[in-house]
């Protein structure tokens, strides 16, 4: 009679790694399709509102942002602890917001000019007074179409 | 000569080129949500604005103080009922008399101080918004059978043309003490 001969010679078989690559490769496009690389360092703290009317920003290249908050903690002993504005890398002053719009514009195609948004994204937790002058200003611009960023809530108020 | 097989090439370490690759774009990245309220401003004008004799009952002064307190036409409210009370005064379904005429005559106007916080600011224009956006889904649905958000560009307008979004956002006041 034949015996079954079990285990004789014969040893785990070798797992092909072969299509660990492809795996990795499809995780790899995917991070590669939906990262945004960070453009400025963020000096500010910023805690974004809960809204609900939420419209999404469809051009990054035709958003400016605008960053209002109070400075990060590194920054508070030569910056105080007052809400600041960070434009691109560096805190600024209502009055730079002109130049620092008209150049965010200057990278844009002339067709393209009308159609910048202003992204506010502004801490929660400072008041209207700093919000309001920026606003002030960017109708003095004329820098009118304006987004107030927010993360979507669900539950109700 | 002798034909030799061509030797397999190696590819495990193809796996770790492509990790070190994926390891950098998963510290890079920032799934950022980009969203927001997106609102249109004013254009600036020096002059003072034109004194305009407004019928009384069709605004709906909101005003929000340093305490972000919710005062609407002279009466506290709750931001939780704002949106009910802004649908009701804008559309006026019971004809009352302290109500806006029609929606289009409409106009909510919000004010507040410099001293009211931006999340209060925030959470009460959201409401005005909602508001409006809930009259024009229900007009839509009401006209097409379809949301709002579903219409053609062409429906969205005569809509908003009958529902207009009129939000008209008075100087802050500056009472409350800046952060």
């Amino acid at each position: 009679m034949a015996k079954f001969s079990r285990g004789k010679g014969r040893g785990t078989p070798k797992i092909s790694t072969a299509s660990l690559p492809d795996i990795i490769f499809i995780l790899l496009f995917f991070f590669m399709v939906v990262t945004v690389m960070k453009d400025s360092e963020l000096k500010v703290e910023v805690n974004y509102p809960y809204a609900t009317e939420l419209q999404k920003l469809e051009k990054k290249s035709l958003v400016s942002y605008i960053y209002i908050g109070v400075p990060a903690q590194r920054f508070r002993k030569k910056y105080g602890s007052a809400p600041r504005i960070q434009l691109n890398d560096s805190f600024k002053e209502v009055k730079d917001l002109k130049l620092f719009l008209e150049q965010e514009k200057s990278k844009l195609r002339e067709a393209e000019r009308g159609l910048m948004t202003a992204s506010i994204r502004a801490d929660k937790d400072v008041t209207m007074g700093i919000v309001t002058d920026v606003k002030t200003e960017l109708r003095k611009i004329g820098q009118l179409k304006v987004n107030y960023s927010s993360k979507p809530r669900t539950d109700d108020l | 000569m002798a034909r030799r097989e061509s030797p397999e090439v190696n590819a495990g370490s193809m796996a770790d080129i492509a990790f070190l690759l994926l390891i950098f774009f998963l510290v890079t990245t920032t799934i950022d949500v980009d969203k927001g309220i997106t609102v249109k401003l004013p254009p600036w004008s020096d002059e003072p604005p034109p004194e305009m004799k407004l019928n009384e009952r069709n605004v709906y002064s909101v005003l929000v103080n340093a305490n972000d307190e919710l005062l609407v036409r002279g009466q506290p409210m709750r931001p939780g009922d704002l949106r009910e009370n802004t649908k009701n005064f804008i559309a006026n379904p019971r004809k009352m008399p302290n109500m806006a005429e029609t929606p289009k005559k409409a106009i909510i106007s919000l004010k507040n101080d410099r001293g009211t916080s931006y999340e209060a600011y925030i959470r009460v224009y959201n409401e005005l918004k909602a508001a409006y956006r809930e009259l024009w889904d229900d007009a839509a649905d009401a006209q097409y059978g379809r949301t709002y958000e579903e219409l053609e560009l062409e429906e969205k307008r005569t809509l908003r043309a009958d529902i207009p979004l009129v939000i008209s956002e008075a100087e802050p006041t500056s009472f409350g003490e800046e952060k």
